[in-house]
């Protein structure tokens, strides 16, 4: 049955999922995902100020990422903390100021649970027009710096010293990751963006041979997840973020069974 | 520039100096390295080898004195360690197209020069340590740089395979015509294949050709006795001063710098 509300939910799916298979393959490689949980709580701040400043709440939120993202290579510099700790610390005391303002606000009533989880039937034409629109600018940019992006990954050493600079590469992707933060929001909420960002990308690991062919397949997988959990979600009427995640996590057990021989990727 | 046969200087450093948390890992190292020529930078651990190298790369900035690079100078670098991530699924052919494209033939050419041919579809997460560092060293080769900096190619390549690389060096010299940076622990070879040798330890200690850097009284005190006693440990280390002006002042019997070819 596709309402007019499931097909803007499964449309909005789709386009996160193919954005988040790049990034999700990056962040796997470069063990950032703990990153990706920091700017998806501070993601709560964003919405609080939205409300606050009554302005386009995917708009704030990539904001707050942006602005988290800064602060985090400013204090990485200056602290001496590890980059663990001071993500901790970003990710939860930003979380707090969000609730702590959303509190404060006692004209505007919030249903937390559609920001924490994720809300279907709250996807709009706009919220599509962005997430697309959004999502395709993040492919398209991701697309041209690949080489200095996986380069960078494999040996930030080696990037530099042939001429990759991938340090703009690594400033880039991080303002990538705040718009894919933004317009994943309203599909799976702000606690669960980081699986499905990881968990197609995991289960990519296991039948690719090459970065390429590991970031094509977790956006493939990432759909599936999509469109497999939207439909529980419709199904049993669960909240579409958990559903999501739990379909990723069966493709990903799906693709830990074994398999013949023949195969299998050298 | 060069109006003559003069070769281009690629890289040079002038009195350079890298300090961390107040100590100096180098200090007043001046060399160069112009097209053509190799230069083999030797000295113990912890002596700013690999320091050194990276500032003639850029991937280090000198606290104190300068460090040139020519412009959009095509650099081919293979790293002391490397060490990759296995949750990446890389196999050798994407590897060597890391930072360049390249034709299916200049892949195999670079894999064949290393005797790596065979691994051009095997994955990174299988190879041997020997078999990485061919790979690594392919990698670098098939950018057909102007300036290769190796630091410690041959680690856990086997003796045969040693010499073969280090010829390889040679003919990748004489074929592209590059400046070679080459670090290196092995001094037998590294006499045979090298122009010019610089000794480090912290600074430079004594530089020069191979023949006359081996007879020299410092290089004999950093490996001499290194390799008869295998102890690692060199008294003349304070036993000189740096001059504001960049050069050694000695107060002590042994040690300091000797430029024997001047």
């Amino acid at each position: 049955m596709l309402d007019d509300f499931f097909f803007r939910a499964v449309l909005g799916g789709i386009g996160v999922a193919l954005v988040a298979g790049p990034l999700g393959c990056i962040i796997i490689w470069r063990r950032l995902a703990y990153f990706g949980d920091t700017l998806s709580h501070s993601a709560l701040l964003g919405i609080a100020l939205a409300l606050l400043f009554d302005i386009n709440v995917t708009l704030a939120v990539f904001g707050i990422s942006v602005a988290v993202s800064m602060l985090l290579i400013v204090l990485q510099r200056r602290a001496s903390l590890s980059s663990d700790a001071l993500l901790g610390m970003l990710a939860h005391s930003s979380l707090a100021i969000g609730l702590v303002v959303l509190a404060f606000m006692t004209w505007v009533r919030v249903d937390l649970m559609g920001f924490l989880f994720g809300d279907i039937l709250a996807i709009t034409p706009l919220d599509l027009a962005i997430i697309w629109g959004g999502g395709i600018s993040v492919l398209a940019v991701v697309f041209i710096i690949w080489r200095s992006l996986f380069a960078a990954t494999v040996s930030y050493e080696i990037a530099t010293a042939e001429g990759l600079s991938p340090d703009h590469a690594n400033f880039i992707f991080m303002i990538m990751m705040a718009g894919v933060i933004a317009i994943s929001m309203k599909i799976v909420g702000v606690l669960l963006i980081t699986a499905l960002l990881i968990i197609p990308a995991a289960t990519a690991r296991r039948l690719s041979s090459s970065p390429e062919q590991m970031a094509i397949f977790s956006s493939i997988i990432g759909l599936i997840s999509v469109w497999g959990g939207l439909l529980g979600s419709l199904e049993w009427d669960i909240p579409a973020g958990p559903s999501i995640v739990v379909a990723a996590l069966i493709c990903f057990v799906l693709s830990v069974m074994p398999i013949p021989k023949r195969q299998r990727s050298r | 520039m060069s109006v003559l046969k003069e070769p281009e200087m690629l890289v040079s450093l002038e009195n350079a100096g890298i300090s961390r948390s107040d100590r100096w890992l180098v200090r007043g190292v001046s060399m160069s390295v112009s097209a053509g020529e190799i230069v083999t930078l030797i000295g113990p651990n912890g002596s700013g080898k690999s320091t050194t190298a990276k500032l003639t790369l850029g991937l280090l900035q000198p606290d104190e004195g300068t460090a040139y690079r020519k412009p959009h100078l095509n650099v081919g670098y293979v790293p002391q360690k490397l060490d990759l991530n296995w949750t990446l699924p890389l196999s050798v052919n994407r590897f060597l197209q890391l930072t360049n494209r390249a034709s299916r033939a200049q892949i195999n050419d670079a894999l064949a020069s290393t005797d790596t041919l065979h691994l051009a579809n095997a994955q990174m997460s299988n190879l041997s340590g020997g078999e990485f560092q061919r790979v690594l060293l392919a990698r670098a080769i098939l950018r057909a740089p102007d300036f290769l900096v190796l630091d410690e190619p041959v680690q856990g390549v086997d003796s045969n395979g040693e010499l073969a690389l280090f010829s390889l060096i040679e003919n990748i010299r004489n074929t592209l015509n590059c400046g070679v940076l080459l670090i290196s622990h092995n001094l037998h070879i590294v006499m045979a294949t090298t122009d010019r040798v610089i000794c480090l330890n912290g600074h430079v200690c004594c530089s020069g050709s191979p023949a006359n850097v081996a007879s020299s009284a410092a290089f004999k005190s950093l490996f001499g006795e290194h390799a008869t006693s295998g102890l690692a440990f060199y008294e003349h280390n304070h036993d000189h001063e740096h001059l504001p002006d960049g050069r050694i002042h000695h107060n002590a019997r042994t040690g300091g710098e000797e430029n024997i070819d001047a």
